[in-house]
């Protein structure tokens, strides 16, 4: 089907556009998160705004073929700053039938489709569910609705290389090159990075410089198909966008992250010590970290989830930044040892990178349900901070603040990342690190003025590691006396110490800079969020916004304790929507402090908020369409009123 | 101030904490007390470098009492809160107090894991076969058969050995030793000294819940029968009158024998404390059917944990420099938006 293209053989049409978004989609062995990447670090390279959204099954490598397999990569690309990895997909690359067939709804009406037609055959077709005879790119409610290619990639792969040396089966692992080749052709982007890129990974790191030749021979190829096939009447462009200058790197949630614990531990001059214990999503948070020994980084690869929590105290007990990380499941392994380090009153930096749940429930998914977990979760009245970074670069930022708060308060903090943020990507404008601020960390030396349990300004207690003559004494799990730290069981000491464990966090406050709404002090309409949804609200107000409506966000990353001022700021706007990638846990803790009456927006699909979804919310609260319930769920991206 | 200024000699009575000790009337855990006090004493140990952490259960007590650095932490949970001590700071003394139930049941796993990666740790596990804290439950260690308040038709649960599951956990230092027995301060000494976990099984009387468990084993009129005092080199000879032993029969298993008719201690099995097969067969000696052995069992010199994880720092800032904020910012490919 390469020939039969109906335009003229010159005409090679290009088109501006603003933006676009692309979709890799493939077996989940096909390569296609790496095809994704690339594609985005190239269009961060030439000045777009990016934001993407990898998206993989739980299983390494389930049955090849089949729905349950396929790994997708989607990477919204534009020349003004966006937010979200977009709502509608205007490109898919479908590897085989099963990529087509779990992703094709989501692509829009005259959407481009291009299908590795050399997978289409009746085994595959088998594979992905198919009935008998039956073939997607023969039927015309597809190929009416969307502009489908049928490219034999994996045939026209074999021929590019067939002089190679490599093996069918190496050659066949070649063949994401060739779709990621044809996609730069397609969107009018340079190669050249990739191919450095495959150079150094194959060439100088694995010493395999025939399999380097092979992708970029099929890297190019796809190029040039694009460009000398008749196949495609038109290629596009995306302007660079406006972006402040400066020097840039695209950065994961994950990545971020790491990076701001080491920047924390460099600013607090205490050494990192990650304790963990590898679990989905936030592994990478581990290998990352593994590889930065130059830093003075340490990692520990734990037994459990516990004893993971457990040697971060320890190494924070002993005067050092102890840090763990996990997803839901961990965290609620940890419980016990966080209730520890809040009784004992050490710091504590806690990673919850959210998946879907309860139990194993989604690994691979995102979702925002574990905000009452990281509040409540535990026995005892047993407050800790709970901090919620907003996008893949703003985990660095969480990072530091993380730190500083637990080392100037002498408390746990949570900080709540989530799958979504953690695997997207967004160009990150590199701070000054001339600017940061140091992290101070007092460590008492006095015997005379020493008191275990001593309270400061903030009432904190002192931090004494073990090593600091005249200062031996204990700590431990049982209630202690105030001041003296002496274990205690004094009813009137226990009120006092549990209200003094509230007041601690609440002290927190005094350092959170007062929120301000994004668009008005006051209104219709305040859309409240906190996490990794802040670009889909964001970018859906600012459509609202736009066309007239009274609507305003407040996106919070302080959790516990709150803005001191969100309780004024909740009262200067009519109504409150609070959309949740959850049942409505935020909601439940907003109308619980301030008897407020605020509505959600609640999914739990395993997937981000679209932009429209949003939308179809604040119209029906803005429009007083909104029915007689406490919350509305999207299906099928509609958001109904039945 | 001069640095060979000379650091005041510190006595038991110099780690006795000011807090009342507050264990049962007659518990086997004040003699470990007064022991290590003594041993940590004698051995010149600083207070500020000292720590004891321990978990849950009478004996996780124990840090209270001592006048240094300690950790009372949660149940089960004391080996992995030790590792990060260590991982933080190597330069310290760290002790692990622990129990048959705190340490075998609910922290099983986080002691074989300590055990397995060599951490410079100092593990007491004082084993009275019961739980005492939560008023005699059976433990992990209670013989089978063993009626309690939550076995009141007999324990069906096999007790296991504490000493092979250190061995098999791949310990380096493993040792046995009876809270009321003299013996008690050269193992404590010996375990103080060992670089890398060292643990140490303490046979210790709930004189409320399970008193006398292990009267076969102090005793005087019978516990010179029922123990034997290992020595590293030399032949396993036991008895009131040092006229029995311990040899191989033809299939390689340990036998009690007389001696004399023909056997003498150059026919008995020689102790080799390097020798992780014969340590797996002692810890497999229980009474009645042969004498336990007291002593160290087992001990061989291998890396630690913290100074290997110390070292892959170390090598890694020689290899690629030691890391800043900006190389941190740097670390990956960067691109320029110009102006």
């Amino acid at each position: 089907m390469i020939a039969g293209s109906e335009t003229g053989a010159s005409a090679k049409d290009t088109q501006k556009i603003a933006s676009a978004v692309v979709r890799f989609a493939g077996d989940s062995g096909d390569g296609m998160q790496l095809a994704g990447t690339q594609f985005t670090d190239t269009s961060a390279a030439v000045g777009n705004d990016v934001a993407t959204l990898p998206d993989f099954p739980a299983e390494i490598r389930a049955p090849a073929g089949t729905v349950a397999g396929v790994s997708g990569f989607q990477i919204n690309f534009a020349d003004a700053e966006i937010h979200t990895p977009g709502d509608v997909v205007n490109a898919l690359i479908a590897m085989n039938p099963a990529a087509f067939k779990a992703h094709i709804d989501d692509v829009e009406q005259g959407g481009i489709v291009v299908a590795n037609d050399s997978e289409f055959n009746k085994i595959n077709l088998k594979k992905a569910g198919y009935p008998e005879g039956y073939n997607p790119l023969d039927d015309e409610v597809f190929t009416q609705k969307f502009k489908i290619y049928r490219v034999p990639i994996t045939r026209l792969n074999e021929e590019a290389l067939a002089d190679s040396g490599l093996g069918s089966k190496d050659v066949g692992r070649c063949k994401n090159m060739f779709a990621l080749g044809l996609i730069y052709w397609m969107y009018d982007r340079p190669i050249d990075q990739t191919t450095s890129y495959i150079d150094n990974y194959f060439s100088k790191k694995k010493k395999m410089p025939q399999v380097a030749a092979a992708n970029i021979n099929a890297l190019k190829s796809g190029f040039y198909f694009g460009e000398t096939t008749e196949m495609f009447p038109v290629r596009y462009q995306v302007a660079k966008a406006t972006i402040t200058p400066g020097k840039y790197r695209k950065i994961t949630g994950n990545e971020a992250l790491t990076l701001g614990l080491v920047a924390a531990s460099k600013l607090s001059e205490k050494t990192c010590i990650y304790c963990t214990y590898p679990i989905t999503p936030a592994s990478d948070i581990l290998h990352s970290l593994a590889a930065m020994r130059n830093y003075g980084v340490k990692t520990y690869q734990a037994e459990d989830e516990i004893a993971a929590v457990c040697a971060a105290i320890g190494v924070s007990f002993a005067g050092q930044m102890g840090v763990t990380g996990t997803s839901g499941p961990g965290l609620a392994l940890k419980s016990e040892a966080i209730g520890l380090a809040v009784m004992t009153e050490l710091p504590l930096i806690i990673v919850n990178v959210q998946r879907g749940g309860p139990s194993t429930g989604l690994p691979t998914k995102t979702e925002q349900s574990d905000l009452l977990q990281a509040m409540y979760g535990r026995n005892g009245d047993c407050p800790l901070v709970v901090l919620a970074p907003q996008s893949p670069a703003d985990c660095f930022d969480t990072a530091i603040e993380a730190v500083r708060i637990a080392f100037r308060h002498m408390v746990p903090v949570i900080i709540m990342s989530d799958g979504y943020i953690a695997n997207g990507a967004e160009p990150w404008l590199l701070p000054d690190p001339t600017t940061f601020e140091k992290i101070k960390v007092e460590h008492p030396t006095d015997p005379d003025s020493f008191e275990v349990y001593g309270r400061d300004e903030n009432l904190a207690r002192p931090w004494a590691p073990p090593g600091t003559p005249g200062l031996e004494h204990r700590i431990g799990g049982l209630e202690k006396e105030n001041i003296s730290g002496n274990v205690s069981y004094d009813p009137e000491n226990h009120q006092e110490m549990t209200n003094l464990r509230q007041a601690k966090i609440q002290k927190v406050a005094e350092f959170i800079a007062p929120v301000e709404p994004h668009g008005d002090g006051s209104g219709d309409l305040l859309v409240l969020g906190w996490g990794g949804t802040y670009g889909s609200i964001i970018t859906a107000v600012d459509r609202a916004r736009a066309a007239g409506r009274s609507v305003s966000a407040v996106h919070l990353r302080h959790l516990n304790p709150l803005p001191s001022n969100i309780g004024d700021v909740l009262k200067r706007f009519k109504k409150v929507l609070i959309p949740e990638l959850n049942t409505g846990q935020l909601r439940m803790i907003i109308r619980d402090r301030f008897l407020v009456d605020a509505k959600g927006l609640n999914k739990v699909q395993g997937k981000p908020f679209l932009v429209e979804e949003i939308e179809q919310a604040i119209e029906l609260m803005v429009d007083n369409r909104w029915p007689d319930r406490v919350s509305v769920i999207p299906r099928q991206h509609k958001v109904s009123v039945d | 101030m001069p640095t060979d200024v000379e650091m005041p000699i510190l006595t038991a009575k110099d780690f006795a904490s000011d807090q009342d000790v507050r264990w049962c009337p007659g518990c086997g855990d004040y003699a470990i007390l007064n022991q290590v006090r003594k041993v940590v004493a004698k051995m010149g140990r600083r207070r500020e470098k000292t720590v004891f952490v321990s978990g849950i259960g009478c004996s996780s007590r124990f840090p209270y009492y001592m006048n240094t650095y300690g950790f009372h932490t949660i149940h089960g949970r004391a080996p992995a809160i030790a590792t990060g001590v260590k991982m933080a700071n190597p330069d310290l003394d760290v002790w692990l107090v622990t129990g048959d139930g705190d340490g075998l049941s609910i922290g099983g796993n986080h002691l074989i894991h300590m055990l397995r990666r060599n951490v410079d740790v100092n593990m007491l596990l004082f084993n009275n076969r019961i739980y005492g804290l939560t008023k005699g439950q059976y433990s992990p260690t209670s013989e089978e058969g063993k009626k309690t308040k939550s076995s009141p038709s007999g324990s069906i649960d096999m007790p296991l050995s504490p000493l092979s599951v250190a061995l098999a956990a791949e310990a380096s230092f493993v040792a046995r030793a009876i809270d009321v027995d003299r013996a008690l301060a050269d193992v404590i000494e010996r375990a103080a000294k060992h670089k890398g976990s060292s643990f140490v099984e303490i046979y210790q009387d709930c004189n409320i819940f399970n008193h006398k468990a292990f009267d076969y084993a102090t005793d005087k009129a019978s516990k010179l029968d029922n123990v034997i005092y290992l020595e590293h080199g030399k032949p396993l000879v036991f008895g009131k009158d040092r006229n029995k032993g311990i040899w191989l029969d033809n299939s390689r298993k340990p036998k009690v024998v007389t001696l004399g008719q023909g056997i003498t201690e150059e026919n008995l099995l020689i102790h080799d404390e390097n020798d992780e097969k014969h340590a797996f067969m002692l810890s497999r000696m229980s009474y009645p059917d042969f004498p336990e052995p007291m002593g160290v069992l087992y001990r061989i010199k291998d890396d630690c944990y913290e100074d290997l994880l110390a070292e892959q720092v170390h090598d890694a800032i020689v290899a690629k420099g030691a890391g800043t904020l900006d190389t941190l910012l740097e670390s990956n490919d960067t691109y320029t938006i110009e102006a």
